[in-house]
């Protein structure tokens, strides 16, 4: 089924470090933007400059003075190849390139040769490099070989981390007018129709009246998908996939049963359709904010008391630890509750206070596993301890069903391994980069597949559910396996005896 | 005074100043250049002072590369423990009296000087044997380990094998710091020692050794989790008013 090497699963939960295979994906590249106003809406120039060296040299200036992040990581390596096995798109490909130190040194060695002394003078003692074509191609490929999942910063000895180096480098890329097309568009389209996918209002609003009368069928209980509603006391902002892509739709449901059994009014709304935030992709502090400043609007605009996002990570990334800081203060806001608040957060309050009615064996059918959200796990935070990312999705699910058993230690929590689509990498013209990228995920399912008989994987992530959709069947898993933590809530909340 | 005398007298106050000029200049430059959003590698600490903790887990025990690889880790930790030991060791050649800690880490200040060694040794095969750390070694960090165990052996080597005139050497520092000259003992394996210590004082702030200051101000780890409790406006950041 596929036109290139699908790695093959063994009977361990960890995957084994591959021998290095120089320049295996050199060659992969996603599009490039080629309709330069998918550029110029984001404020880049609409195609590369001709003094491009120039221009991305006096970018980079700009962000090692904007970003002690990138100032600090770029001196601080010390090559000790901590991190060198622990990518999972270089366990998945064995290019070295993809080991997160040799993917930070393609900016470090520019950064050697034009603002370090040493790179000036002895530019191959410490493997400083001009800034040529050949080196901005590597930029190209390599720097979207990066999903920007951390992974590699929980194991640096000084915390580096290369989601920081790759979102620098794609800032820098876009300000010479090498956009990515996927990214670029998408982010176009959120910060000027309101989500990524550039569903008018009327669309959206057909949508959810679908949904109504899809619930009303199964439940015969009437559950409302309220749209702009003014003086709702939520605003739920979730990803726009949850309104058409399968199986995140079946999470939208459940938001949906648990707003209407805890008697809690809530909208979405049209302005502010979006969770997703792909600015963050681009490290592009400005269109971050854009896209964030129509949440900040619709809140305001509808009068409501708090704000809760729906299951997606980097949208929880921006959502927790930018939003306060690029659209905040949220002193309009009810302060009882922290803004902004997770649907995991806000579900799982109401299981403690007894205010939903959950029936565990309807999901007997289902044995589950929880994939950790590389954003979730290691760039925010849930409830009011750390670590409280990991117990209270679990906790979550275990009141849902009773069958739920967790993958090897090392592929969970802080360690997660990516699903291998995210960081603006969900694009088919990647195909190959997230199947491989996909292996050590894979690799830790099937043993609690083989073991367990897991076949259900749960995750709070568009992405993470859209990747797994698609490569789940080139591991010979059934694609239908992935599916939300609120799908599972679905399942099991008993409508019509509690409200 | 000896031309040898007045060359290393020069060496060390030029080596003094460039180390510290140097590494001052860079900790202004950290310090100075804004973080513009909570990016700490969760879970993280949620006061202050549970970030100093994680501070003190990761510089004083390695906290994240013990998680990553163990033999890496042990090396690394020896070397670097070591390494400590053997400086502080050495704080006796630049005071009259010695301090008591000084004299009481003397014996082990003195041994340290093997773990540096081994440490040094297991890292370099490591660097060579390892294919993917091969692969992103530069020429620059094999002279390191060169460099440091270097200095290391020509050390021990004066300390267990063939004893310079420790007191001239001494006195010589002495002098230095209140800025008398006063002869340094022409001795090549004392003479080799204290070149190779200058190289590395004049390098530092402009390699990898950057590492020491870097650490603690690297975002990821020294970032109190309050991103929701908090706002981090950075200047550049601002709407202009």
């Amino acid at each position: 089924m596929a036109d290139f090497d699908v790695p093959v699963l063994g009977d361990y939960p960890i995957c084994p470090v591959p021998a290095i295979k120089p320049d295996a994906m050199k060659g992969l590249k996603p599009f490039a933007v080629n309709n330069p106003a998918h550029n110029t809406a984001l404020g880049f120039p609409g195609a590369l400059v001709d003094n491009w060296e120039e221009v991305a040299v006096a970018k980079m200036r700009e962000l090692l003075g904007k970003y002690r992040s990138l100032q600090v990581f770029l001196d601080s390596c010390v090559k000790c190849g901590s991190c060198t096995d622990k990518c999972h798109y270089f366990i998945g490909t064995g290019d070295p390139r993809n080991m997160p130190v040799a993917r930070q040194d393609l900016m470090r060695q520019i950064y050697r040769r034009y603002f370090t002394a040493a790179g000036k003078y002895l530019p191959k003692l410490v493997d400083a490099k001009d800034f040529t074509r050949e080196v901005l191609d590597d930029w190209y490929s390599y720097y979207h070989q990066c999903s920007q999942c951390r992974r590699c910063s929980v194991y640096c000895p000084f915390g580096i981390d290369t989601a920081e180096i790759s979102m620098a480098a794609r800032e820098i890329m876009d300000a010479i007018g090498l956009g990515q097309k996927y990214t670029n568009e998408i982010l176009g389209k959120n910060i000027k129709i309101g989500n990524n996918l550039g569903l008018p209002p009327p669309a959206i609003r057909n949508t959810l009246d679908g949904i109504e009368e899809d619930v009303e069928d199964d439940t015969g209980v009437v559950v409302r998908f309220p749209l702009d509603v003014k003086g709702a006391d939520v605003l739920l902002v979730t990803p726009s996939a949850d309104f058409f892509a399968e199986p995140h739709i079946d999470g939208l449901i459940g938001y949906g049963k648990v707003f209407h059994q805890a008697g809690i009014s809530w909208t979405l709304s049209s302005y502010a359709s979006e969770g997703a935030n792909f600015a963050m992709f681009i490290g592009s502090y400005s269109n971050m904010k854009r896209a964030a400043m129509r949440i900040r609007d619709a809140a305001r605009e509808l009068g409501v008391k708090r704000i809760v996002v729906g299951e997606c990570g980097h949208a929880w990334r921006v959502a927790y630890s930018f939003w306060n800081t690029i659209i905040g203060p949220f002193d309009f806001l009810d302060p009882k509750y922290p803004v902004p608040q997770h649907i995991c957060e806000f579900t799982n309050d109401l299981i403690r206070r007894g205010a939903l009615n959950l029936d565990k064996s309807a999901n007997d059918h289902r044995v589950v596993t929880f994939h950790d959200s590389c954003n979730v796990a290691r760039a925010s935070r849930m409830g009011q301890v750390p670590g409280g990312q990991y117990t209270i999705p679990r906790d979550i699910i275990k009141a849902s069903c009773n069958r739920f058993v967790d993958m090897a230690s090392g592929t969970i929590h802080d360690q997660t391994f990516c699903c291998g689509g995210g960081g603006g990498l969900l694009t088919d013209d990647l195909m190959p980069l997230r199947v491989k990228g996909a292996y050590p995920r894979m690799q830790a399912l099937r043993q609690v597949q083989e073991e367990h008989g897991v076949n259900y994987l749960a995750a709070i992530c568009a992405i993470c559910k859209s990747q797994f959709s698609k490569v789940l069947p080139y591991y010979k898993f059934d694609r239908d396996m992935i599916g939300g933590v609120h799908q599972l809530v679905s399942t099991a909340i008993q409508l019509g005896t509690k409200e | 005074m000896t031309v040898v005398t007045l060359l290393y007298a020069l060496l060390f106050y030029a080596a003094t100043a460039i180390l510290t000029i140097g590494v001052v200049r860079r900790v202004v430059i950290y310090a100075r250049s804004p973080a513009p959003l909570r990016i700490v590698t969760m879970p993280a600490p949620l006061t202050y002072t549970g970030v100093v903790l994680r501070m003190v887990r990761e510089v004083v025990f390695f906290e994240s590369l013990f998680k990553s690889t163990k033999w890496t880790w042990l090396f690394g930790w020896l070397f670097h423990m070591c390494l400590a030991l053997v400086l502080m060791r050495h704080i006796r050649y630049f005071q009259e009296p010695v301090w008591l800690g000084v004299q009481i880490i003397q014996p082990l200040g003195k041994y340290a000087a093997f773990g540096m060694i081994a440490g040094l040794l297991a890292l370099a095969v490591r660097r060579v044997c390892v294919e993917r750390v091969r692969y992103i070694t530069a020429p620059s960090d094999r002279a390191m380990l060169l460099l440091l165990l270097a200095i290391a052996i020509s050390g021990a080597s004066m300390t267990f094998l063939m004893h310079t005139d420790i007191v001239a050497v001494k006195s010589f520092f002495l002098g230095l710091m209140y800025f008398e000259w006063r002869p340094l003992p022409a001795d090549p394996l004392l003479l080799l020692h204290l070149t190779l210590v200058a190289t590395l004082m004049i390098i530092f702030p402009l390699s990898k050794l950057l590492h020491v200051p870097g650490v603690f101000f690297s975002p990821t780890r020294n970032q109190v989790d309050d991103a929701r409790e908090k706002r981090h406006v950075a200047a550049w950041a601002r709407d202009p008013a």
